[in-house]
């Protein structure tokens, strides 16, 4: 077999195989740890901490990430951009924090006027079939009971004092949240206008506490008698 | 039969000799009045930061505070606590009033954890809105009214009988235990809201009843002892509701009261109705309150009211054909109670609907309809418990029948016009000692001048007024003004308040109520004469504490030598009166009337043997106290070496033979 290597410069390879990636690859390498490598030094050298050189080389022999660390111009560069765009990412659009209502306060009402108002056997029974008569016998039970059930569990007071149906001014700088404004709305405060709901607002509020292992869920236990 | 048991004769002083020596064993009880004076002295020393009250209700319990670093001469400051306690299983609340209820659950009946209480993941008991609520739908297993029990002569309040009519499987609790509950439950609210101020350090005065006897009185000092409560003072339940009236007139009871009045107190509550007469005198120039009177025990109240309207309803129903079942009956009595409630309060309703819900989930389909009108509201309430009668009219008693079960004595007549009329005219001599109050001779029934009323009945205005109007209207015909009702009373929290208001008194900050004993006590001896076969031996009342005998003091009866056996128990029978007040220590009755002195359970006295033989005889006299608790004691003392002996006054077990 006569094997014959000849060189021609001028051939260039049309296509990399992998060997020729990894070499490339690993060529790279070699020569960006060889550059932190020298770099480290200089640094170590210059400030003439041997400590901390001695960190950095362990530091920079773990990973390249951690090298990062090191207050350090040149070849961190490349990776300082990376972090720039996450941190850029986070704060840009202020996202709405909306607030997540707790099923058990909700639960625990729905369990308050079942108890004493029998509410949901009522919202849930298909009152087609009565007459208003009945649905009003009904309807005298469950008005009773919510009564109590929200006049024990919340302080209701009505907003605006005035008589509905009467003309009312607004002031300037009235609380746009307790009270809303209806129909024409133009021009500035104080508006003038006729008082159409008084409002409600809770002052007070005393739900039960729960146990730890309440069941909220459980609006009113299947009764069995013995 | 009660006459078998032990009524001792009396016996000469000179039969002491047959004693042995018996000076060399120390007695294991202490003087329970030096005690009590230690307990106050070292109170005092460590400062107590809030007087606290205690309204141990039939029904409700209450705690009312009056801090006493923030108080002065000029003011104080007093709340009401809000007591947290499971409303449904796993749902705890904070809520004015403790329902005194207890729910004896059954092991598999609630969710583990559903009943964890702020201070404790497991309490031993239920107590309070979530034992009602439970309760009224398993009634076997519902301990109510255990205060009631605490008075009940013929049964033994440390003995497990609660629930009364509960089956064998059902554990039972004692009256005691039940009072215990109520206030661990109370004591340990307080402890979570004020850890820094543990209740066993603050000034704290229970209620209870005027006509408690001196063993109920005892159980609920005891229970309060049993939970580390040993400050606990006792104060009637009338005298309460006064404090709390003069509390709240901010100084002007001064102007509203003068020497000479009769103040009559008329507390109406859930379950007990409850007199009482407190004069008005003057002292060096100051206005004095003294209590004169107190009534018996009457076991009426409003639950009584809601219960006679359900079953007049039923009674509507069942004339239509409807039948009602227990349940029926039970909700009808809840809406009967709101209708009543609104029916009073607004004089331009005649008529409220009244709905029995089904059971089931259907609502509409399954529901009983029916009405209250106020006509039957006057009917049944106004004629029924406030009857129009004349001064002389007595309650109707009926025999009870020989075969009773073990039940609550409840009134028999529903009249309280007529138990007040009994009252007055019964303690027509009350006043005799005073010089400052004069009935006119003719007088056949001893005439208020005021009024004061306590208890969530008399909130209902109609209720309040006929009561004003029948006692104006005995007033009027033996030409005596009319009695005026004394106004800002808060019916329902004033007898916690009075009682937190009344340790800030005692610090000599106001005018405290005089009032001693609420009766006269008397032990039943043998009189000496020959036994005339067939015939129980003649029996003699010996005075031992007068009535009206102040706190702190003690008597003794040296000349009525009894001889004790060792180790024997020896039983008295006992007595009290409230109308016989001439009467001092050392006074033999040899003849009275049934209306004169009330039979109560027998007292027991037991010598222990401590070194002595059994069978041994020793001379003993007898000594009372009345505690600064306020609760009366009784002592047998040894002639020889002054040794000295409790009287149990709890001996109501083992009545059977």
């Amino acid at each position: 077999m006569n094997t014959t290597y000849t060189i021609d410069l001028t051939l260039k390879p049309s296509t990399f195989d992998l060997w020729h990636v990894c070499l490339a690859g690993t060529v790279a390498l070699l020569a960006i740890l060889l550059i932190v490598l020298l770099i480290v030094m200089l640094i170590g050298i210059s400030r003439g901490r041997k400590k901390l050189l001695e960190e950095a080389l362990r530091e920079s022999a773990v990973s390249l990430a951690e090298t990062v660390k090191i207050p350090e111009p040149e070849v961190k560069v490349v990776e300082k951009i990376v972090e720039v765009e996450k941190v850029v990412q986070a704060p840009a659009p202020e996202p709405v924090v909306l607030k997540e209502a707790t099923p058990d306060a909700a639960l625990q009402l729905l369990s308050l006027l079942q108890k004493e108002a029998r509410f949901i056997d009522f919202i849930k029974e298909d009152i087609t079939a009565y007459n208003d008569a009945d649905i009003g016998v009904a309807a005298r039970v469950v008005h009773e009971g919510c009564n109590k059930a929200i006049n024990e569990h919340f302080k209701l007071v009505v907003i605006h004092e005035g008589q509905e149906g009467n003309k009312v001014s607004l002031p300037k700088g009235f609380d746009a949240a307790s009270i809303r404004l209806t129909g024409n709305i133009i021009g500035e405060a104080p508006f003038t206008g006729t008082l159409i709901h008084r409002g409600w607002q809770v002052t007070d509020i005393r739900l039960p506490k729960l146990t730890a292992g309440h069941n909220a869920k459980i609006i009113a236990p299947a009764e069995v008698e013995l | 039969m009660k006459s078998l048991f032990g009524h001792l004769r009396s016996e000469n002083p000179g039969e002491g000799a047959l004693n042995a020596d018996v000076s060399q064993n120390e007695s294991n009880e202490d003087n329970p009045l030096e005690d009590s004076n230690d307990e106050q002295a070292s109170v005092k020393h460590s400062g107590p930061r809030f007087s606290v009250g205690i309204d141990l209700g039939t029904t409700h319990c209450v705690l009312s505070y009056v801090d006493l670093s923030q108080s002065d001469e000029d003011g104080h400051v007093q709340e009401v606590m809000a007591i947290p306690q499971l409303t449904s299983p796993g749902a705890v609340e904070e809520l004015m009033q403790l329902p005194s209820f207890l729910y004896q659950a059954h092991h598999s009946e609630l969710a583990e954890g559903s009943t964890a209480l702020p201070w404790s993941a497991k309490p031993e008991f239920l107590v309070g809105e979530i034992a009602r609520g439970l309760g009224s739908k398993a009634p076997i297993r519902l301990v109510s009214s255990a205060k009631s029990w605490l008075c009940h002569a013929g049964v033994d309040c440390k003995a497990p009988i609660l629930p009364a009519e509960a089956p064998e499987e059902v554990e039972r609790v004692s009256p005691f235990q039940a009072t215990v509950a109520y206030l661990q439950h109370i004591r340990d609210a307080w402890t979570q809201l004020h850890p820094d101020a543990p209740l066993a350090s603050q000034d704290l005065t229970i209620t209870v009843p005027a006509s408690f006897d001196p063993a109920a009185r005892e159980l609920t000092v005891e229970a309060a002892r049993f939970l580390g409560l040993e400050q606990a003072l006792l104060l009637e339940e009338p005298q309460s509701a006064l404090y709390s009236w003069i509390e709240r007139s901010n100084g002007e009871w001064r102007k509203q009261t003068e020497v000479g009045d009769i103040l009559l107190v008329i507390d109406i509550g859930g379950g007990t109705t409850d007199l009482s007469l407190i004069a008005v005198t003057e002292q060096d120039g100051n206005l004095e309150l003294t209590r004169v009177a107190v009534g018996d025990h009457i076991l009426l109240g409003g639950d009584n009211m809601d219960l006679a309207l359900a079953y007049t309803v039923k009674a509507k129903l069942e004339k239509d054909g409807k039948r009602l079942e227990s349940w029926q009956i039970q909700a009808l009595t809840h809406g009967c109670r709101e209708a009543k409630e609104k029916i009073f309060n607004d004089p331009s309703l005649d008529v409220m609907p009244l709905v029995v819900p089904n059971r089931g989930s259907s609502l509409i389909g399954g529901s009983l309809r029916t009405e209250l009108t106020r006509d039957e509201i006057n009917n049944v309430l106004v004629e029924g418990f406030f009857p129009r009668v004349s001064a002389a009219e007595r309650p109707i008693s009926r025999p009870r029948g020989g075969l009773r079960t073990v039940g609550l004595p409840y009134a028999q007549d529903a009249g309280i016009t007529r138990h007040l009329a009994a009252f007055l005219v019964k303690q027509l001599n009350a006043t005799d000692d005073l010089k400052d109050i004069n009935l006119p001779e003719h007088a056949s029934f001893l005439h208020p001048t005021a009024v004061l009323f306590n208890g969530g009945v008399l909130k209902a205005a109609p209720l309040a007024e006929r009561l004003m109007e029948v006692l104006n209207s005995w007033l009027t015909a033996e030409q005596a003004p009319e009695a005026r009702l004394l106004e800002g009373a808060d019916l329902d929290l004033a007898v916690a308040r009075g009682a937190a208001y009344y340790g800030y008194v005692r610090k000599g900050k106001g005018v405290r109520i005089k009032g001693g004993t609420a009766a006269s006590y008397y032990v039943g001896i043998e009189s000496a004469m020959p036994a005339v076969p067939g015939m129980p031996p003649e029996i003699e009342a010996l005075c031992i504490a007068p009535f009206g005998m102040e706190e702190g003091t003690e008597a003794a009866l040296p000349d009525d030598e009894f001889g004790l056996v060792i180790g024997e128990p020896v039983r008295f029978r006992f007595f009290s009166s409230n109308t016989r007040r001439e009467d001092q220590v050392g006074t033999r009755l040899e003849y009275w009337t049934d209306e004169e002195l009330e039979e109560l359970d027998e007292i027991e006295i037991t010598l222990p043997e401590e070194g002595r033989r059994v069978g041994e005889v020793v001379p003993v006299h007898l000594t009372s106290a009345v505690t600064e608790v306020g609760t009366l004691e009784l002592h047998a003392v040894s002639r020889q070496d002054d040794k000295r002996w409790k009287v149990e006054f709890d001996v109501r077990a083992g009545e059977e033979d």
